[in-house]
């Protein structure tokens, strides 16, 4: 009878429905501690940007006080119905990624000859940039919203194997890296993997991003290690972790520009500390 | 069900012995797989997750109380329910046992332990297909009481544990310059240890592995056929 047909769907059916439920059941029940760990894991990566965290700190309640966030588009504009902590950053990344695209196939049929090609490709590459979502994470001093320290933005690009992300603070006048904060998904240990180490994280600190005429020029990681003769836009790089110190720098460059529409406005606007302006 | 009537005369055959809780034939199934019939270096079992979870302690301690957790509970699960699963779905039974463990650890740890998670997330998956814990249901649970497959549950985790933590221990301390990102080298006034850039790799996993193997069968004498 155990080795019927009928007796071993029985028994699958049963297993199936068990199984099912204790499983739905386990996830319903820690649905909730796990979103709340998730928003402590960004929460902490955002605020490590800009200052180093204990185990003992209350990130969260250091976040609710410190940071301020909203959502710019590439123009520069606010958008009023995102909320800068639920910001997909992957996706965003990928519509970036897209319109990159557009934008090079663009430039060839500009060098082929074929304006109206170019147009229709440019025009694309418009259309997915004007959706993607910028998010900006203002970090001010506690109890005063308007004495901003640094601006933090999210930064997402490809390393070697994987995937790698993080946060870049630049300083209230947007000209120097306060700090930077990246993570990755599969670097490899000891080589590029060594980007989530505070010690190389470190040799951003105090870079410039912009040249003396004005221009975005961004920060580069240089090859090799124990370079001398850096200039204020260059780090010390990590041997045998050139491919992931491209993406890195590849990924700084890509999104620094995106915000510079929005850092434009802040300049023109007043919103930046007035000394240098 | 059918069989369980034919089981019963045997079983009561071994009841009347009254076997103490932890007879000599109980104890072999802890100290077994601890040493001569280690699942990680005698049987060769479980290599992909010793060499992928080993670069740090306490990720590997974690992946250790994960395995042994899965290992003991799916032993139990199987064992109690031997009786009642049709055999030509046995392995099918297995799977589904084995994957609802693993994805219930996994959800605990996303939940209460995030960082961990973000480490050994892809890993602890895989315990699924680790070959010692689907290995240890289908030789034995299926076979065995529930009592009995607790203790070779035990023993066999125990046994992948303790073989992982020794090349993490190694692989950490000469990797890293640490034990449990403790820095132990810098503590002794050691200041510029020269870490070594193979023991973070999987490479080093593999040679700290061959050491261990090498060392433990020179002791056994044991001789693969």
């Amino acid at each position: 009878m155990q080795q019927s047909n009928g007796y071993v769907i029985l028994f699958t059916a049963i297993m199936t429905v068990v199984i099912g439920g204790v499983l739905a059941l386990a996830s319903e029940g820690l649905k909730e501690a796990q979103i709340k760990s998730i928003e402590l894991d960004t929460k902490s990566q955002i605020l490590g940007a800009v200052m180093d965290l204990g185990d003992e700190d209350d990130v969260l309640a250091i976040y609710d006080k410190r940071i301020n966030s909203l959502v710019v588009d590439h123009k520069g504009n606010p958008l009023k119905d995102e909320v800068a902590e639920k910001v997909n950053i992957l996706k965003q990344y990928k519509k970036l990624k897209k319109a990159q695209k557009f934008e090079a196939v663009a430039a060839k049929k500009e060098k082929d000859n074929d304006a109206a090609g170019a147009k229709e490709m440019m025009k694309k590459a418009e259309e997915l940039k004007s959706d993607v979502a910028l998010p900006v994470f203002k970090f001010h001093q506690e109890g005063d919203a308007d004495n901003i320290e640094a601006f933090i933005m999210p930064v997402y690009g490809a390393g070697l194997w994987d995937k790698i992300w993080g946060y870049v603070a630049l300083d209230n006048k947007l000209q120097v890296i306060k700090g930077v904060a990246f993570d990755h998904k599969a670097e490899t240990p000891g080589l590029g993997a060594r980007i989530s180490d505070k010690e190389i994280q470190n040799r951003y600190k105090s870079k410039e991003i912009y040249n003396d005429s004005g221009e975005l020029i961004s920060v580069t990681m240089v090859k090799g290690e124990n370079n001398s003769g850096l200039t204020d836009h260059q780090v010390d790089g990590m041997s045998g972790a050139t491919m992931t110190a491209k993406g890195v720098n590849e990924m700084l460059k890509t999104y620094l520009g995106c915000y510079q529409p929005y850092f434009k406005t802040l300049k023109t606007g007043g919103g930046v500390a007035e000394a240098l302006y | 069900m059918s069989t369980e009537t034919l089981d019963k005369p045997t079983e009561a055959v071994v009841a009347k012995k009254s076997e103490g809780l932890l007879s000599k034939r109980r104890k072999k199934f802890i100290s077994d797989p601890l040493n001569d019939d280690n699942p990680i270096t005698i049987q060769v079992l479980g290599i992909c997750s010793a060499l992928a979870v080993t670069v740090k302690m306490q990720p590997t301690l974690i992946m250790s109380i994960a395995v042994v957790f899965v290992i003991v509970f799916s032993n139990l699960i199987i064992s109690l329910i031997r009786n009642l699963v049709p055999n030509r779905v046995r392995i099918i039974v297995q799977l589904g046992v084995v994957a609802t463990l693993v994805t219930l650890v996994s959800e605990v740890l996303k939940a209460y332990s995030y960082d961990m998670y973000k480490v050994l997330g892809a890993f602890v998956g895989l315990i699924i297909t680790n070959c010692i814990v689907m290995g240890r249901l289908e030789a034995f649970a299926m076979g065995n009481k529930p009592y009995d497959s607790i203790l070779d549950g035990l023993g066999s985790g125990f046994g992948y544990a303790w073989i992982i933590l020794a090349v993490a221990f190694f692989r950490e301390l000469f990797g890293s310059g640490s034990v449990f990102d403790i820095p132990v080298f810098q503590m002794i006034g050691w200041e510029n240890f020269p870490t070594n850039g193979l023991m973070v790799d999987s490479i080093g996993a593999f040679m700290v592995l061959g050491i261990l193997i090498w060392v433990q069968r020179s002791k056994t004498g044991y001789v693969e056929h």
